[in-house]
């Protein structure tokens, strides 16, 4: 019966008529396996990582036994063909164009062939997916159709794609070829039971199989097969015309469907998987038979054998065994081929063995496959264009592959080339033109592989350099920590014996509020003179001028961090709403009224001088305020706390102011200076508004309402100052030495960025319980504030308990605040970068559980 | 596995397809372009033997890619039937050596050869470059028209002097232009004084000029037909020229031509299928030659019309492809799978 392609079919662009040469060998049946001496097996027969051999030499196997086991997802078992002993395991010469060697399992048949267990999954009609390609996976089958890529994991496209049709390539367009048509003549029952696991799998809507309409007896044996089975509603069979290469599967899949699968993806993104025939039909002896691939249909052809046909062949069977058992005439041999000949590669050596992918023998005469006529000039005639399946322009990508402009090559879609030949076939001037492709192509790879090993090594420098820097920075933070927890042991010690005195003494506090207020007031403007001071003085102490000229380096450093914790911020503001922030949005307003009262001072000071003069002077201030608002109430322990620290923290500026500046005050400096940096950026445009604020939120203190009116006026001048912060840093060009720093401080910004999640933790932790609620400034607040105590000696420190009784208060008016003051934390905690960071992660959730 | 092609096959082919054009032009203007042809031939071979000697390029190879006598061919169609010898040698040897050889030989030259050559001796002999011969009529008897020899003294005048005696003065007095390039140079009488007027372009002249246009379109169409070349490049260009021509005469048909003295009366089919398809030069994809083909007519039709030259198709191809690798860059194809 002739067979018409169908009126519906797409078709694909280019693609050439080359003689077919497919009936010398169809005239007789598949001939039965040979046993030949000796049978080698490469680990790697498919794409994919290489098998891993499970035998030793010597060891006695039976057929069907498996003697490597897929290594890797893509990769494929290899079984033994017949029953025999390991004879050897080395590397053998692969059938391959590269000519390369690759480790071959040799086995010595026995003769008995053996079977060992056969393995076949009964009732895989009901069988799940999994337990399918499980099944197939260990039956080592690949694509039989001349790729060889493991079908187990073509069958398992990624869940999220809906393969709506599967498609059975049944072209077989290259010229001589008849494997697929002989299997399908006389085994189109394996080949739709295949299918109908394969759709078992994969579930697709329909079923297409396209085949040439050159090969009527397997349409017709097709068409028999199909009207049999179960599934005959949704399988169609599709008569396409012979052209070649509509056997690529891109080139099939848009003969049946019209769609092109698109650049760089795969045949699932558009709902399409594609199966070689025999492929099919090896799934069924897989599933049904229990019969891993052991050996498939090739064609032996060419004239230069005397008999030609297809022959079931065993894997590793040498090539040569073959073409005896054909009848080769070694004297009309002129080029042996596996494979076709379009796409084919020349064999140097019969001796290499046949693999899963051999689908054909071409032993040529010199009339069937002559010398390549002498190359002569390209003068891009376009018969190359009009051929190319795959619309490139293989007359450009030639010239860009002579002149080795690989770019160019690339931009022209070099990769999307399928390395057919039509071009050199259709080639008038006799180009090889996929050979310029293929080493093109190979070029591109080669210098990939070069950029991406560059890449690797510098990447491994820059992190073998911040690994060192982050082993540095812990063991500083592990000093720290060590200093911290002792100083922290004395603390607790201390402050639990003041709360105790505190609570009996509660009712004379009231009084002495009052009295207290005033004392605070006092001292808070005896802090701002002492800041005044120091920022005077600051001019004429040496070590302050150096900090002065870092402050460039500060800056950089400072804006890198605060850039981080703006980012962390917006996480933390879901996260936590610790009441301590209210303090920071004080410390922040304070820092305002101490510049205020030194504008014209603020400039000359130096960064360092600064941001110790706000400190104080928010020291200052918040005591004050809060004596004020608070005065109504008894005089609580906390009052007494804050105001001892301000004293402290006075004592501690003048002592600064009169005194050279010490190692650790350098330290504070430099660590005063980081937290600074924000504020300062945005004084020359923020100063007088947060100063006015900061006048009206003091007449506001008379009132015990104090804080709600307060609180939100902050909020007010905090964000203009952080609008500031943030344009403040494209204003200054980065030094290389400012980058450098910038760098580093980054570096130290991950390894606190690791700590973040505990932080947040911790934050949450705090403000549920008001007692903790201000453990996170606290621990810094201590930090900073031992190190005043310690100068100054005095024995009444911060206590975290006294601090975080305060928030108590005010909590529910502080949840406005909450966000803006996360927001300020975050900087602060940033700034005090790496250490600090990983030494609060680490005393905060103690903390909570007190 | 491939089809044994054959460069020098095409080329062949290219040169056969001229004959029913040379024939028109041997038929009507004497024995001038034919002589014309071979001696561009001798040249051109003889120019690319030494240029591949120099080179220590094998000889046969190259030379039976038969590229240079297609250059030559080409070249001696385009000269005026009775061009000086000399003429027609510094043309085909510039085209040889320097626009071909000079660039890397067949395949690697920017510009068409033969338009270079002709380029270059119609800009520096402008003046034997517009002689054309009155066109032989069916009604002339053999003696009146310019024979053989009379062609072949005309060109190579040194030969009259040792064979024979036989004069040129016939055959100068039979100089005539081209129709275009008479209508070109009408004056200030309009077109329907301009063909009124006999003297200025015979019927004879017109018609013969028709004639020879057609053999080469039937050249042109036997190359298509055997997919020597696609159709993209000889209809963008005559389209364009057709369409130009058409809107201006439509619009004002006292001072331009109708699109039929457009499309006849010059080169413009040599051109179109003959100059415009040289596959090295030209764009390479369908869409570029789309385009590449309609700049060649519009450039055509605007030097025709306000250049100084009555015939454009040389320049018109050489400025078509400078811009040629432009528009390959921005013709590519959609490759598979791309959207």
């Amino acid at each position: 019966m002739n067979w018409q392609p169908n009126k519906h079919l797409h078709s694909f662009h280019g693609g050439i008529h080359p003689p077919e040469n497919k009936s010398q060998s169809t005239q007789s049946a598949i001939e039965k396996a040979l046993l030949p001496d000796e049978l080698v097996l490469p680990i790697q027969q498919h794409i994919g990582q290489p098998a891993k051999a499970i035998v030793k030499v010597g060891d006695k196997v039976l057929k069907g036994q498996l003697i490597a086991e897929p290594n890797g997802y893509i990769s494929a078992a290899v079984h033994a063909p017949t029953s025999g002993v390991i004879s050897a395991i080395e590397p053998r010469a692969l059938p391959h164009p590269s000519g390369l060697s690759e480790l071959s399992i040799v086995i010595k048949p026995d003769g008995n062939d053996e079977w060992g267990d056969k393995t076949p999954l009964t009732d895989y009609q009901q069988a799940d997916k999994s337990l399918l390609l499980e099944h197939i996976r260990n039956a080592g089958i690949t694509g039989l159709g001349g790729a060889g890529f493991p079908t187990s994991v073509k069958l398992n496209p990624s869940e999220d794609l809906a393969i709506n049709t599967l498609i059975l390539n049944a072209a077989e367009c290259e010229p001589y070829i008849t494997a697929d048509d002989m299997l399908m003549r006389e085994r189109a029952g394996e080949v739709i039971h295949g299918l109908h696991i394969m759709a078992q799998i994969l579930q697709p809507e329909k079923c297409l199989i396209g085949i040439e309409v050159n090969k009527p007896e397997a349409i017709d044996a097709l068409q028999l097969a199909i009207a049999e089975s179960p599934l005959r509603d949704n399988i169609t069979l599709e008569p396409i015309p012979v052209k070649y290469p509509s056997g690529g599967e891109k080139q099939l899949i848009e003969i049946l469907t019209g769609k092109q699968v698109p650049h760089g993806g795969i045949p699932a993104d558009i709902g399409i998987v594609c199966h070689n025939v025999g492929t099919a039909a090896a799934v069924y002896r897989a599933v049904v038979e229990g019969e891993p691939v052991i050996s498939r249909i090739t064609t032996v052809t060419g004239d230069a054998v005397s008999r030609q046909g297809n022959i079931e062949v065993l894997l590793g069977t040498p090539i040569s065994t073959l073409l005896t058992h054909f009848e080769l005439q070694d004297k009309k041999l002129h080029r042996l081929v596996m494979g076709g000949p379009m796409m084919g590669f020349t064999l140097d050596d019969a001796n290499l063995p046949a693999v899963k992918a051999t689908n054909c023998i071409l032993a040529a005469t010199r009339k069937e496959l002559p010398d390549p006529a002498p190359e002569q000039a390209c003068i891009r005639c376009g018969m190359c264009a009009e051929a190319c399946p795959a619309t490139l322009l293989p007359q450009q990508l030639y010239w860009f592959a002579k002149s080795r402009e690989f770019d160019k090559a690339l931009s022209h879609n070099l990769l999307d080339c399928i390395e057919c030949g039509a071009c050199s076939y259709v080639c008038p001037s006799n180009i090889p033109l996929v050979q310029y492709y293929r080493f093109a192509k190979g070029e591109i790879r080669i210098e990939e592989h070069e950029r991406t090993a560059a890449d690797h090594a510098r990447q491994r420098f820059e992190a073998r350099t911040a690994r060192l820097e982050q082993e540095e920075a812990e063991k500083e933070a592990k000093r720290k920590a060590r200093a911290e927890a002792a100083a922290k042991a004395k603390q607790a010690k201390e402050s639990t014996a003041h709360e105790d005195a505190e609570k009996e003494s509660s009712t004379a506090d009231a009084k002495a509020a009052v009295i207290q207020a005033a004392l605070e007031r006092a001292k808070a403007r005896k802090a701002k003179k002492a800041a005044d001071e120091a920022g005077n003085q600051s001019t004429s102490h040496q070590p302050e001028k150096a900090a002065d000229g870092l402050s460039a380096v500060e800056r950089a450093k400072a804006r890198k961090a605060a850039r981080a914790a703006e980012s962390s911020t917006n996480e933390e503001k879901t996260t936590s709403t610790p009441p301590s922030a209210l303090e920071k949005a004080k410390a922040k307003r304070a820092a305002g009224e101490a510049t205020n009262t030194e504008q014209k001072d603020a400039d000359n000071m130096s960064a360092v001088e600064r941001a110790k003069a706000r400190k104080a002077a928010r020291q200052a201030e918040q005591a004050q305020a809060e004596a004020t608002g608070d005065t109504e109430k008894p005089l609580s322990a906390l009052e007494r706390a804050k105001a001892k620290r301000t004293q402290a923290a006075e004592t501690n500026k003048e002592t600064n102011a009169e005194q050279p500046m010490s190692a650790l005050e350098r330290a504070k400096a430099k660590r005063a200076s980081i937290e600074k940096e924000p504020s300062s950026n945005d004084e020359p445009t923020t100063e007088t508004k947060d100063s006015a604020d900061i006048i009206k939120a003091e007449t506001a203190t008379d009132s015990p309402a104090l804080s709600a009116l307060e609180r939100a006026k902050l909020k007010r001048a905090q964000t203009t100052g952080d609008q500031a912060d943030e344009t403040a840093p494209a204003e200054k060009p980065l030094s290389a030495l400012d980058r450098a720093k910038a760098k580093r401080a980054a570096t130290a910004e991950k390894s606190s960025a690791t700590a973040n999640p505990a932080e947040n933790k911790a934050d949450s932790d705090a403000s549920t319980s008001p007692v903790d609620t201000g453990e996170p400034m606290s621990a810094l607040e201590r930090a900073k504030a031992r190190r005043v105590a310690a100068k100054a000696d005095s024995s009444e420190s911060t206590s975290a308990p006294a601090e975080g009784a305060k928030p108590a208060n005010t909590s529910a008016a502080d949840k406005p605040t909450a966000t803006m003051s996360a927001l300020e934390r975050a900087k602060a905690k940033r700034a005090l970068a790496a250490k600090q960071a990983a030494e609060e992660t680490a005393s905060n959730p103690t903390d909570s559980d007190t | 596995m491939t089809r044994r092609g054959n460069t020098g096959d095409v080329m062949l082919l290219v040169i056969m397809a001229t004959l029913p054009g040379l024939a028109m032009l041997t038929w009507f203007f004497g024995w001038g372009s034919f002589i014309n042809v071979l001696w561009a031939t001798i040249v051109a071979v003889s120019c690319e033997a030494a240029v591949l000697l120099l080179r220590r390029r094998p000889l046969r190879h190259y030379l039976t890619d038969y590229s240079a006598v297609l250059t030559a061919v080409l070249l001696g169609l385009s000269l005026p039937p009775l061009a000086p010898w000399w003429l027609t040698m510094i043309a085909t040897a510039f085209a040889i050596i320097v626009a071909k050889h000079l660039y890397g030989g067949l395949g690697q030259n920017p510009f068409n050869p033969a338009m270079i050559g002709y380029a270059l001796v119609l800009i520096a002999f402008p003046v034997e470059m517009t002689s054309w011969l009155a066109p032989q009529t069916l009604a002339m008897t053999p003696d009146q028209a310019p024979g053989f020899t009379d062609a072949l003294f005309s060109i190579f005048p040194f030969l009259s002097g040792i064979v024979t005696t036989a004069g040129t003065e016939v055959i100068d007095a039979m100089t005539m232009a081209t129709p275009l390039d008479a209508f070109k140079h009408k004056g200030m009488i309009t077109s329907e004084e301009f063909w009124a007027t006999e003297l200025i372009v015979s019927t004879e002249s017109w018609k013969a000029w028709q004639l020879v246009s057609m053999g080469y379109l039937a050249g042109g169409l036997y190359l298509i037909y055997r997919k020597v070349f696609t159709w993209h490049i000889p209809v963008s260009m005559l389209a364009a020229i057709a369409i130009l021509s058409l809107m201006f005469w439509s619009t004002d048909p006292s001072n331009y031509a109708y699109p039929e003295l457009h499309l006849l009366g010059g080169a413009t089919m040599l051109g179109a299928f003959f100059i415009a398809t040289d596959p090295v030069t030209a764009a390479t994809s369908i869409r570029g030659k789309l385009f590449y083909g309609a700049g060649i007519g519009v450039l055509v039709y605007l030097i025709r019309n306000w250049g100084s030259y009555p015939d454009a198709i040389a320049f018109a191809v050489l400025l078509m492809n400078f811009v040629a690798p432009l528009i390959d860059h921005y013709t590519q194809p959609r490759t598979y799978g791309h959207n």
